[in-house]
């Protein structure tokens, strides 16, 4: 008799055996057809190319499927190249270590959820909680996010993460945020203005740059705005510069316009608030 | 502005014992101690917390410790604590701060349950002379065994199981990151976990990464809302990993480890910049219902191949059995339940006095509930918050634990005397503190030795009394209520404990 399942992620899981027939090999690059696989399939499927010595992995028809390129950490430090068409599910390349996702289409909630190292590229959207948790790596999304992006992003010496949205984004950007470099570009936006209520609340570390308008009352209580020097000119040409080639965009448009540097006050924005 | 506070204690010195040796002064952390221009020792009472480390460390014993007897005109609603307090906040203009756990006088049902024996029309056991198992398996358990018999000596089991910790008796030690607690009480605990064959749980601070090739059999991971040094290799080296929603100590609200705690080591296990604060938010931001909690589950069960139980802990709270039942729907191989008298190295006191459930009545609740809805055996239950003894154990787990974390009882093996001022960071007993010298004074092979003997212990009366039932295995007493008697209960508690009364 069958297991009686609970969730929704184990049941009716094909053993990887039955799946041979999804992945098209060629050479060092394997192409998965994930149009009606399970969230574990295809990442069962994701791991076996990998261990069979595939580096490239082509995604088609991706449906909603989670937690691409999660459970490919290897010991021996096996680098990948995830190509993915459709749209992935929630949690794309959370736990990420090292490897490269490109995303011909929008992505869901939390994208590089806790990532270590490595680049997620989408060529369109994504969803809630973007880079949540990051630690290193960067990401790059060529149009919005929702809310709550880059909330507690850290960094420790020269693991610093990265996130670079295209337009915008919705409320708490930057929430708790500790460490790591946002950039916020405004591409599109009516009147360059921003939407975002409470950028920054809790920050105590990392910057946040932005491009286009923001009125005090957006900002929380926790970022000052100070002005831009020549070092932070040059992070913005290295990051934004690779955001324009991967979207062909004219890096020297981008930099154009008047960015806003954003960084906390306080490395103990709460250090008064108790009684000893 | 002058201060209106009452001291706590007052520090008498036997002069005709006192050799002046100056043991005090070096000893005590807290600034209790010193010497006047003329060289004599000088006492500054209102420092005193009362962490007795100055009286067992005078060579002469010369020194006594006490509650300042002085006291505000009696009054049974304002009392002294509440008048204290007042005035501190009045001075100070913030929230107050404490360590370890709920000291309030409520009720503490494991006192009002007494266990059974028995008694000729059923034989106790003695566990001296015959076997008796207190190894636990944690994890999801399938809901059938198929097992295939290939003649006398081939038995394989065909259903395929799903990762489960084992551990040799059923107490392991609760989450205490560094961070919160020193490096060497840190190492002791996983130590003494390992000696033992039980799990150590590192909080949310990191594992450093020297530990782990020895200790990683032995930790279980957490991943908190800080998600502090948390990678793939931090997941992968544990035996398991905890996801953090709340504590019992302070149900519903983040941690800040302060700055100045943050150290050159400390900002490396964390994976932080130094003298930052380590600021947990309240909830974690990518779960905000039972399917987030879902997708994050499967999150760390997808970063470690699925070789690891997921344990997920919350603090017991109204309602606690339907939402530990949406846990483990949401894929929780382990669901720990911390209750309200549960420890903590820094919450806010009204915090810590105030929000929360017993312990006794969540276990209950929980396990009535999971049962109910047939699916218990997809998860295991760890009780922890405030158990105290061996006879805690075994109430908690013949309440429908499998097993219970120790927090507090751990730290006083280690020395701990409960003077709940972890928070100060400047812990006299070189436990809950960053200060070199200080941690110095712990050393881990012997605190580790001290937990052993715990455990040892403990794992020697929880035989006793299960031979006592005439039960040889802990796990038939998981759940086992009939082994229980109530006292001085009412009839609902009586009906949540899902206990009969004394005599009945």
């Amino acid at each position: 008799m069958r297991e009686r399942g609970i969730d929704s992620y184990l049941n009716g899981v094909r053993k990887l055996d039955a799946l041979m027939g999804y992945i098209k090999f060629n050479q060092r690059t394997a192409e998965i057809d994930a149009s009606d696989l399970k969230h574990k399939e295809l990442n069962d499927l994701m791991r076996y190319c990998a261990l069979k010595g595939a580096r490239k992995i082509v995604l088609k028809n991706v449906c909603g499927q989670r937690y691409i390129g999660t459970r490919l950490y290897f010991p021996n430090d096996i680098k990948l190249e995830i190509e993915i068409y459709g749209t992935p599910g929630n949690d794309l390349g959370a736990f990420l270590n090292g490897h490269k996702i490109i995303v011909h289409g929008n992505a869901q909630d939390g994208i590089g959820n806790t990532m270590n190292d490595g680049e997620i590229i989408v060529e369109g959207r994504g969803g809630d909680v973007v880079a949540m948790a990051m630690r290193g790596g960067r990401i790059f999304i060529k149009e919005s996010v929702g809310y709550r992006a880059a909330i507690h992003m850290k960094e420790y010496k020269d693991k610093v993460p990265v996130l670079v949205i295209g337009k915008t984004s919705q409320d708490f950007l930057g929430e708790y945020m500790a460490g790591g470099i946002v950039i916020i570009l405004g591409i599109g936006l009516k009147k360059e203005k921003h939407y975002a209520h409470y950028i920054g609340t809790g920050m105590h570390g990392g910057v946040i740059y932005l491009r286009g308008k923001v009125e005090d009352y957006q900002l929380g209580k926790e970022v000052g705005v100070v002005e831009m020097d020549d070092d932070d000119w040059k992070i913005l040409e290295k990051h934004v510069g690779d955001f324009a080639k991967y979207f062909g965009y004219e890096l020297d448009d981008l930099l154009s316009g008047k960015f806003m540097k954003l960084i906390p006050v306080s490395k103990r924005p709460y250090g008064k608030i108790y009684a000893y | 502005m002058k201060s209106y506070l009452l001291n706590d204690f007052i520090v008498e010195r036997i002069e005709d014992r006192c050799i002046d040796c100056g043991a005090c002064i070096q000893q005590c952390s807290f600034g209790v101690f010193s010497r006047d221009k003329d060289g004599k020792i000088k006492i500054q009472e209102e420092k005193c917390v009362g962490c007795l480390r100055c009286v067992i460390f005078c060579p002469t014993k010369a020194l006594i410790v006490r509650p300042n007897p002085t006291t505000y005109r009696p009054n049974s609603y304002w009392t002294r604590e509440v008048i204290q307090d007042i005035k501190k906040q009045a001075e100070t203009g913030g929230v107050i701060l404490t360590g370890c756990g709920n000291d309030k006088p409520f009720k503490v049902y494991f006192d009002h349950i007494l266990l059974n024996a028995s008694q000729v029309t059923n034989p106790s056991i003695d566990p001296l002379r015959e076997p008796m198992e207190l190894r636990v398996f944690l994890g999801r358990k399938p809901d059938r065994l198929e097992i295939e018999f290939n003649g006398a000596d081939d038995v394989e089991i065909k259903t395929e199981l799903h990762p489960n910790l084992v551990a040799e008796t059923p107490i392991l030690f609760a989450g205490m990151s560094y961070g919160a607690i020193s490096y060497n009480a840190f190492k002791a605990l996983a130590m003494a976990a390992a000696e033992f064959g039980t799990y150590f749980n590192t909080g949310e601070g990191g594992f450093p990464k020297e530990l782990r090739e020895k200790y990683g059999k032995h930790a279980i991971v957490q991943c908190a809302s800080g998600r502090f040094g948390v990678d793939p290799e931090y997941l992968n080296c544990a035996a398991a990993i905890e996801i953090k929603i709340g504590q019992g100590a302070k149900p519903g609200i983040g941690g800040h480890l302060p700055g100045e705690k943050v150290t050159e080591k400390i900002s490396e296990t964390r994976m932080i910049p130094e003298g930052t604060d380590a600021l947990s938010p309240a909830p974690q931001h990518d779960i905000y219902s039972i399917e987030d909690l879902s997708t994050l589950i499967y999150a760390l069960k997808e970063a470690t191949n699925y070789e690891k139980p997921v344990a997920v802990k919350i603090a017991a709270v109204h309602n606690v059995a339907a939402i530990a039942s949406g846990m483990v729907r949401a894929g929780a191989d382990i669901i720990v339940i911390d209750g309200f008298r549960g420890g903590t190295g820094a919450s806010p006191k009204i915090i810590r006095d105030h929000v929360g459930i017993p312990i006794e009545l969540a276990i209950a609740a929980v396990d009535r509930r999971l049962r109910q809805e047939g699916i218990r055996n997809k998860c295991s239950i760890i009780a922890s918050g405030g158990i105290r003894c061996s006879a805690d154990v075994v109430k908690a787990i013949a309440l429908g634990a499998d097993a219970v974390y120790i927090g507090t009882a751990a730290l006083i093996a280690m020395g701990c005397t409960m003077c709940q001022r972890c928070h100060t960071g400047k812990c006299s007993w070189g436990i809950c503190t960053q200060d070199p010298n200080l941690v110095k004074r712990l050393n881990p092979k012997e605190a580790a030795k001290r937990l052993v003997n715990l455990l040892r212990g403990w794992s020697l009366e929880i035989k006793e009394m299960l031979g006592g039932m005439g039960i040889n295995a802990i796990e038939s007493l998981r759940g086992n209520r009939d082994q229980l008697r109530g006292v001085g209960l009412e009839e609902w508690e009586l009906e949540v404990l899902g206990i009969k009364g004394a005599g009945e």
